[in-house]
């Protein structure tokens, strides 16, 4: 049984109840995913997964597609085309999963908890005011101390930088992975998924959405 | 926010009367007395902005009571309001009237539009919902 769904983020909207509350959601297009590949325990990969790809309106040209990519797709025998982007989810048992299975989103129900695994939006190098939400000093009155990040550790013992500790450097552009999610609503239709909260990436980015235990 | 519209659509309510800036409008808010009862509250005032788009459009209305201003923001398509009144029509130079927030009496005052310009206002909405559609 394959928990998860690849998809694209379409943008932030927000759901009325009848009773008049607003339910703020993000709207990801998730599948259709193909399964391109099976991995398991037993076999040389020593894992069981599946590998899923996701089907998009406009599909890859298979002139962009490599010679490699091209024969792992063709290892499917299922005359799955190409996929751009290709996310393996970790599966229980051997199931009844089997090569070129569709993967949509009505394996998802209205309240299911989820975790979204994303690529953050790319910040560039920052400080750590930004980036570890430390505390900026004071502005005014002679102080040059405005976004300094103050002490980094102590003196002659131990004479260096403990390893970890919080410095500026470049911020976002990292998988993240976002818990404690719900499913708001499904759109089967059109392979819509609105997931109440915020979720990591800019719009049109790619995440996983993977079904977690109640 | 074309990407959103298909996913909005569903939810925009179309029985609201066109309003703008400048406009007074009669919201009749839904409010809960308990858990069966319902009645409706009227809200009579200025609006003085429009925001957003789509299904997340607001707009706020502001109106002077017992001396003091109150401002109530909308969700333009939410269940909240009952419905609206449109009560008149000003005649303003701005989408955003915050500059009413320090005015008060007299100087609060907006000029009545000139209904009958609203036919051609009235076509050029319309041509521009028309090229809206266009776009989709």
């Amino acid at each position: 049984m394959i928990n998860g769904i690849i998809g694209k983020k379409v943008g932030m909207t927000q759901l009325f109840a009848p009773d008049g509350t607003v339910t703020p959601v993000t709207v990801i297009k998730a599948g259709p995913c193909v399964v391109v590949q099976k991995k398991s325990a037993a076999g040389r990969d020593g894992y069981d997964a599946v590998q899923l790809g996701l089907v998009e309106d406009r599909p890859v040209k298979l002139k962009n597609v490599t010679k490699p990519m091209q024969g792992h797709f063709e290892k499917t025998g299922a005359g799955t085309p190409p996929t751009r982007v290709l996310k393996e989810l970790r599966v229980e048992g051997d199931g009844e999963v089997s090569v070129g299975d569709k993967v949509l989103v009505d394996q998802f129900a209205e309240g299911d908890p989820v975790e979204v695994v994303g690529k953050s939006k790319g910040r560039g190098f920052q400080g750590t005011v930004k980036r570890h939400h430390f505390n900026r000093g004071p502005e005014s009155h002679g102080s040059m101390n405005v976004r300094k990040p103050g002490s980094i550790g102590q003196s002659a013992y131990p004479s260096r930088v403990i390893k970890g500790t919080r410095s500026s450097g470049h911020m976002g552009d990292r998988r993240v992975t976002v818990k404690g999610l719900t499913v708001a609503r499904v759109d089967a239709e059109n392979n819509l998924l609105m997931i109440r909260g915020a979720v990591p990436g800019a719009n049109g980015s790619v995440v996983v959405v993977r079904k977690v235990a109640k | 926010m074309n990407r959103l519209d298909s996913v909005e659509k569903a939810q925009l309510r179309t029985d609201i009367p066109d309003f703008g800036p400048g406009d007074t409008v009669r919201v009749h808010v839904r409010i809960k007395e308990s858990e069966t009862k319902e009645r409706l509250q009227a809200f009579e005032g200025v609006c003085i902005a429009r925001k957003g788009d789509g299904a997340r459009e607001t707009f706020t209305v502001r109106k002077t009571s017992f001396g003091v201003g109150v401002e109530r923001i909308f969700p333009v398509h939410g269940p909240v309001i009952g419905r609206v009144e449109l009560v008149r029509r000003g005649r303003v130079r701005r989408a955003k009237l915050y500059y009413l927030r320090s005015l008060r009496g007299k100087a609060a005052r907006i000029r009545e539009r000139d209904t009958r310009q609203a036919t051609t206002g009235g076509s050029g909405q319309a041509q521009g919902a028309s090229a809206s559609n266009k776009s989709k």
